[in-house]
């Protein structure tokens, strides 16, 4: 019974929400008076005596008179079972009409979907308020039929959300297994996706009926639909007619609104944080952290790159902080190709990241020195790091099409950083951002500049990016991971390119990559990174062909060039493990 | 995007056409005795029935359907029948007071949920907690609750506003500022709870995005970044909300108009849809279609500047 479990475990988290908790308690405490009115009353609610009128406090009427003499607190108990009631009989007639035909329309898919998401469309396309008070003239001025119809003009937000659940959920690998292995589609549907289906609903149920308590509320307010009964939004407008004589009356009725419409969206809120049983967001991180610095001379540095003892860090939700990088040592010199490897979550990304100062929110160098062309950038304030930035070091992205803003041309993206960043005229800089283009062998250049990144390919796009990097003549280059979203024959091109640049600039180049083929290819120096320490640095022959450290030996061993074929596959009989 | 526009307008037409079908058999269905009302329980039954021929009321509900067509697409409405008013006359008068509403309301919204939004997803801290209470608060509380509060303080209590009335614009426009101030606050409440935390949300996930780090590598400063980049890439999502808003202020105009008596359209739709006063209620769902299908369409070019990849 793991379900079982994990539903009081939502359950549990949801009351020891305070605001879970507070919003059900108050909800309950309303049924209980709305149900138990006439114990609560010392009256009934139409009971009136004009002498009365707009009486203060007193012992039988703890809330005083209205403005016909009766009592308050009586007409809002008496008015609370309409309000509640109503808000119930539009859920009911929303579920039984939205659900079903969600889970249809989501499973099934084709002509039936189409007609309903086109009817739900339409309905939601139009305001609840107008169509009731237009339906009143067809179907008359009953609260309760108005209700139902605002049960069918609410039934589109059930059916949207579960059609798009259940159509997200129709092509998941488990229900193809279930499908393949012969269930029935409604035991599918009833094991597996009404499960997926029901947390949503329940809190789509709470928001519902705060909408409907609210529209009931304004309906009663412009006196349609409620005739004599005491209602809140009737109590509401008598009030208001008063307004001036005695606002007080206005307190009761929009409190008992509020606070209901108020408990269940917050009930909502809560359950939805129940369910998905969601994490703070870290905390932001504090300012002006003491950085430790590296005790090192600088002598033995290289004057491009120098990294000592570099350690990151992230701050975890709970205030802690988790170290990703334990003090990294690493030196790039001019027109050197250094290749960092390592598997993914090393801390190849993260080490590049501090040198660029652009850590994602929460991480932060802790301690050790980076130094670029001559300049400590560990706590360096973002704005003199930023000068740093495409003029000394550049970068190049992993993923080329993330990597470019989709509203803007090509040509915008090349032009901005050098306008800002080098002050060029916009008809330099436009001049220079074709010279780029030509730079990267990208043809066409002018068609390109006027193009959106959607509309050219994933190769021209690193070429792009690479060009984006070259803009404003920076001394170092952090590649990372530059040519792994990419096919084979474009990455030689890409790695080429790269060769020729670093080459004709004397640029210095840290390459960050899993690929040990590309560092073979590719660099003069590389360092291993695993766990978030370098284990292995040295010149790339050596360090391929005299692996000195355990883990680069297993790096290596990994890469299948030299690794024996495979054993002929041989059918084992299967065991079922379980059953 | 001439083509969009133009396949947009054309599915406009064919659902007024749908709507204003299904509305009129509809209304035409409970036997109201028009005639019956208008003269009085003591009228003599062969009058009544003059009356209703008069009004064109003995003939088939189909037959009275392509009848107010035919008119309605010249820009004839008719006339009330309980009040003898020009429905094209009343509407025309009543149009501008809820335009000026629901532009007011719309331009108050854009400008302060963006302001909000960004600042809350950027900056977050305490205007981001304010950002994300006011989404509840205007999510939980009705808006003619909001508004008969916002009329108690600053109406009743601080005397700043009138609490009733309108003055149009040529009259006064100092007056009209003062008569409008009120209703379009209380019906931004709302709006700008929902519109600020879509902002929020959308600016939170731009900022995730890869090509912001990449622009900030090339050096740009965060600033720029944001009000270039990040605002554009955010505004489409808040648009498609802002635009659903706008359909929801509607209904909101409804309540709105009523509490502060205001002439307008939603004020109108109270009166006149109590009795089945057949032409006056075809105007009006005509008018409240006819403002979805434009709000949608100018969302949909909007978002079409904005995303060069939703431009077809």
């Amino acid at each position: 019974m793991r379900e079982g479990v994990q539903r009081r475990g939502a359950f549990g988290r949801l009351v020891r929400n305070p605001l879970g908790a507070a919003s059900l308690l108050v909800l309950a405490l309303l049924v209980l008076a709305v149900a138990l009115a006439p114990l609560l009353a010392s009256q009934g609610p139409q009971a009136a005596s004009l002498a009365h009128a707009f009486d203060g406090p007193s012992g039988g009427h703890p809330l005083g008179m209205d403005s016909a003499g009766r009592d308050v607190l009586s007409r809002i108990l008496y008015g609370g079972r309409t309000t509640l009631g109503g808000a119930v009989v539009s859920v009911a007639i929303a579920l039984v009409l939205g659900v079903p035909a969600g889970l249809y329309a989501g499973y099934r898919a084709g002509r039936f979907d189409a007609a309903a998401s086109w009817t739900a469309d339409l309905v939601m396309a139009l305001p609840a308020m107008v169509v009731l008070l237009a339906s009143r003239a067809i179907l008359g001025s009953n609260v309760w039929v108005l209700m139902v119809v605002l049960g069918f003009l609410v039934a589109p937000s059930f059916f949207r959300l579960v059609r798009g659940i259940v159509a997200d959920v129709r092509g998941e690998p488990y229900v193809d297994a279930a499908r393949v292995s012969g269930l029935s589609d409604l035991r599918i549907v009833a094991r597996h996706v009404l499960i997926v289906v029901r947390g949503p609903v329940i809190i789509q149920v709470a928001l519902v009926a705060g909408l409907a308590i609210g529209l009931q509320a304004g309906l009663e307010f412009l006196g349609v639909g409620s005739g004599s009964t005491a209602t809140w939004g009737a109590m509401l407008n008598e009030a208001f007619q008063n307004i001036q004589r005695s606002p007080v009356l206005l307190l009761w009725p929009g409190l008992a609104l509020g606070v209901t419409t108020g408990a269940l969206v917050l009930l909502a809120t809560a359950l939805r944080d129940a369910l998905e049983d969601r994490a703070g967001t870290p905390p932001r991180r504090r300012r002006a952290d003491a950085l430790v610095p590296a005790d090192v001379s600088r002598d033995d540095r290289a004057e491009l790159l120098s990294i000592r003892g570099l350690a990151v860090a992230y701050a975890r939700p709970d205030g802690t902080e988790a170290e990703v990088v334990h003090g990294v040592d690493l030196d790039v010199r001019p027109g050197e190709i250094v290749g960092l490897v390592g598997e993914s979550g090393s801390g190849k990304t993260q080490t590049a990241f501090s040198v660029l100062g652009i850590l994602p929110d929460g991480g932060h160098v802790t301690r050790g020195s980076v130094i670029v062309a001559g300049q400590e950038v560990a706590g360096l304030p973002e704005r003199r790091h930023r000068r740093l930035r495409g003029t000394t070091v550049a970068y190049v992205p992993q993923e080329p099409m993330s990597n470019l803003d989709p509203a803007f041309t090509i040509g915008s993206q090349l032009v901005e950083p050098m306008r800002h960043v080098m002050g060029l005229s916009r008809k330099d800089a436009a001049a220079r951002a074709l010279d780029l283009l030509r730079m990267v062998e990208i043809p066409e250049p002018e068609q390109v500049l006027r193009r959106f990144p959607h509309q050219i390919s994933g190769g021209m796009a690193q070429r792009v990016l690479i060009a984006g990097a070259m803009s404003c003549d920076p001394a170092l280059l952090i590649a990372d991971e530059p040519t792994t979203a990419l096919d084979v024959r474009v990455q030689a091109d890409v790695l080429d390119l790269l060769r020729r640049l670093q080459a004709e600039r004397g640029l210095g180049v840290l390459l960050v990559t899993h690929n040990l083929g590309v560092v073979a290819d590719l660099c003069d120096r590389v360092a291993v990174m695993n766990g978030g320490r370098i284990v292995e640095t040295g010149p790339t022959d050596r360090v391929l062909r005299d692996p000195q450290d355990p883990y680069t030996r297993r790096l290596l061993d990994a890469v299948l060039d030299d690794a024996p074929p495979r054993a002929p596959w041989r059918p084992v009989e299967a065991r079922s493990e379980t059953a | 995007m001439l083509r969009l526009v133009a396949r947009r307008l054309a599915g406009g037409a064919v659902l007024l056409l749908v709507i204003s079908l299904l509305s009129y058999l509809l209304l035409s269905i409970p036997d109201n005795d028009v005639g019956r009302q208008l003269l009085g329980q003591g009228a003599d039954q062969a009058a009544v029935d003059a009356k209703n021929a008069a009004l064109g009321l003995d003939r088939p509900a189909l037959v009275q359907y392509a009848d107010w067509l035919s008119h309605a697409v010249r820009g004839d409405l008719g006339t009330s029948w309980f009040t003898s008013e020009d429905v094209t006359q009343t509407i025309a008068n009543r149009l501008p007071v809820t335009v000026s509403l629901m532009l007011g309301v719309t331009l108050v919204t854009a400008v302060l949920s963006f302001l909000l939004g960004v600042w809350a997803g950027v900056r977050r801290g305490a205007v981001d907690r304010f950002v994300q209470v006011l989404g509840v608060a205007g999510y939980a509380l009705p808006g003619f609750l909001v508004t008969l509060v916002l009329v108690l303080v600053f109406a009743v209590k601080l005397g700043w506003f009138p609490a009733i009335g309108y003055t149009p614009f040529d009259e006064s426009p100092g007056g009209w500022l003062s008569t409008i101030t009120l209703p379009v606050a209380s019906l931004s409440v709302a709006s700008i709870a929902g519109v600020s935390q879509q902002v929020r949300g959308a600016v939170i996930d731009v900022l995730r995005q890869d090509y912001v780090r990449t622009l900030r590598a090339r050096g740009l400063s965060m600033p720029r970044i944001v009000l270039k980049h990040v605002l554009r890439n955010a505004s489409a999502p808040a648009l498609v909300l802002l635009g659903l808003q706008f359909v929801g202020l509607l209904g909101g105009a409804v309540l709105v108009e009523q509490i502060f008596g205001l002439p307008g359209i939603g004020s109108m739709t109270v009166t006149y849809t109590a009795r089945g006063d057949i032409p006056v209620i075809m105007a009006l769902v005509m008018l409240t279609v006819l403002g979805v299908v434009l709000i949608n369409l100018v969302t949909d070019v909007l978002i079409g500047w904005l995303n060069p990849k939703a431009r077809l």
